[in-house]
C-alpha cells in the first residue's frame, strides 16, 4: 500500500514543478530510488496510471533508476556489496561498515510539453 | 517538443516538510517525542503499557496509535493511563506526518513530557516516513530470529535506538545476539540498544532511564 503515497507524492512533486516551468503536459518522469529503499516498481506503476487520470501527467512514463546499495569498511575503506557478499570486510576482516550508497529516493527530472501562452 | 526539467526533490519532502512542521510545535511545547516501529506481535503495546504505568508518576504521557482499525491499542494505553489518541489509518500500512498531525491537534501538548507514536505494526513501509519525533526506535523480537537486520535493512536503519524484547525467550530459540547486534550497528553505527524482556521486567529500567533523561533535556531546552 505504501507504493499508493509514494506515487502521490511523486504526483504532486511533478505537476508542481511542471507548473513551475510553464508546461502544460508531463510525459515522463525520472526516479531514482536505492537497492535498499523499500519500493515495487510494478506497483508503483499499477497505481500512476489510475491516479494519474484527468491530470495534465495522464499517460507519463515513469522510469526508475535503481541504485546499488553498497557498504565500506570504516577501518580500512574497501567497498562491498552488502546483497551479495557477508557484512564483514573481506580485506581486513572488520565489522565496522557503513552503507554508502542505496537508500536515495527521489525524483530527478520529468519531462515536459507545452508553453504556457 | 518534450523538454526535461531537472528537478532532484525527495518523493517524500512534502512529508517530511509536515514532519519538520510536526517536530517544530512538539518542539515549542517542550514535548519529547518517540516513533516506535515494530513487526506485528514484537511487543510495541505491552512496552507501551509498562512505559506508562512506570513513569506514569513522575510524567505526564501521551499516546498517538496507528492501526489499521479498532481502538484496541489506544484502549489499552489508556488503561494505563495516557492521554491516547487513536488513528486508523484505513488499511494503509503505515503513518505518516499528516496523520501524526492529526494526532497531535487532538492532544493538548502543554500538558504533555513524553508521547509515544505506535506506528502500524509493519517492518517495510513505516521506514519511509519521517513523522517528526525527535527519536526513531524500532522494537525486534528474540522469535523473529537473528536474520532481520540483513534482510530488512529499510527498516533497521535511520534508527536513534533499537529494543530487542522478549529475551527471556532466548534459551528456547535459535537467536544469536552478536549476529543481530552486528547487523543492526553497522546500519546504524553507534545506536543505543536495549536487551529487554517485558515479561520478566528484565532490561526495562535502562530504557525508561533512557526515556526520562531525554525528557529533562527538553524541558530543560524549553525553559531556556
Amino acid at each position: 500500500m505504501h507504493e499508493l503515497s509514494l506515487a502521490e507524492s511523486t504526483l504532486e512533486l511533478a505537476l508542481r514543478h511542471a507548473q513551475g516551468a510553464g508546461a502544460t503536459r508531463v510525459t515522463g518522469l525520472h526516479l531514482v530510488v536505492g537497492e535498499f529503499t523499500p519500493l515495487e516498481e510494478s506497483s508503483l506503476t499499477f497505481y500512476w496510471d489510475r491516479i494519474t487520470r484527468g491530470t495534465s501527467a495522464s499517460g507519463s512514463r515513469v522510469s526508475i533508476r535503481r541504485v546499488p546499495a553498497r557498504m565500506a569498511c570504516v577501518d580500512c575503506g574497501r567497498a562491498l556489496d552488502p546483497v551479495t557478499e557477508t557484512w564483514c570486510c573481506p580485506t581486513c576482516g572488520s565489522g565496522r561498515l557503513r552503507l554508502t550508497s542505496g537508500d536515495e529516493c527521489y525524483l530527478e527530472s520529468i519531462d515536459v510539453e507545452g508553453e504556457v501562452a | 517538443m518534450s523538454r526535461r526539467v531537472e528537478i532532484v526533490e525527495d518523493i517524500l519532502s512534502a512529508n517530511d516538510h509536515l514532519a519538520a512542521e510536526n517536530l517544530a510545535r512538539l518542539e515549542a511545547a517542550g514535548v519529547f517525542s518517540v516513533n516506535l516501529m515494530a513487526s506485528p506481535g514484537a511487543g510495541k503495546t505491552t512496552l507501551i503499557e509498562q512505559t506508562i504505568s512506570q513513569l506514569r508518576p513522575r510524567l505526564r504521557l501521551a499516546v498517538i496509535d496507528g492501526d489499521l482499525a479498532t481502538s484496541l491499542d489506544a484502549d489499552r494505553a489508556a488503561a494505563a493511563g495516557a492521554e491516547a489518541v487513536q488513528i486508523n489509518t484505513g488499511g494503509q500500512c503505515h503513518l505518516d506526518a499528516v496523520m501524526v498531525r492529526r494526532g497531535l491537534e487532538a492532544l493538548d501538548l502543554s500538558q504533555i513530557d513524553l508521547l509515544l507514536v505506535e506506528n502500524v505494526g509493519n517492518l517495510v513501509c513505516p521506514s519511509s516516513f519521517d513523522l517528526g519525533t525527535h527519536r526513531r526506535v524500532l522494537i525486534a523480537s528474540v522469535p523473529e530470529g537473528d536474520d532481520k537486520p540483513y534482510k530488512y535493512p529499510g527498516s533497521y536503519r535511520a534508527i536513534d535506538a533499537l529494543v530487542l524484547n522478549k529475551i527471556d525467550l532466548l534459551p528456547h530459540v535459535r537467536f544469536d545476539v552478536d549476529t543481530f547486534r552486528r547487523g543492526v550497528e553497522i546500519l546504524n553505527p553507534g545506536v543505543r540498544f536495549f536487551l529487554m524482556s517485558c515479561t520478566t521486567g528484565e532490561g526495562l529500567t535502562a530504557w525508561l532511564e533512557w526515556l526520562e533523561a531525554e525528557v529533562g533535556e527538553r524541558r530543560a531546552e524549553a525553559v531556556t
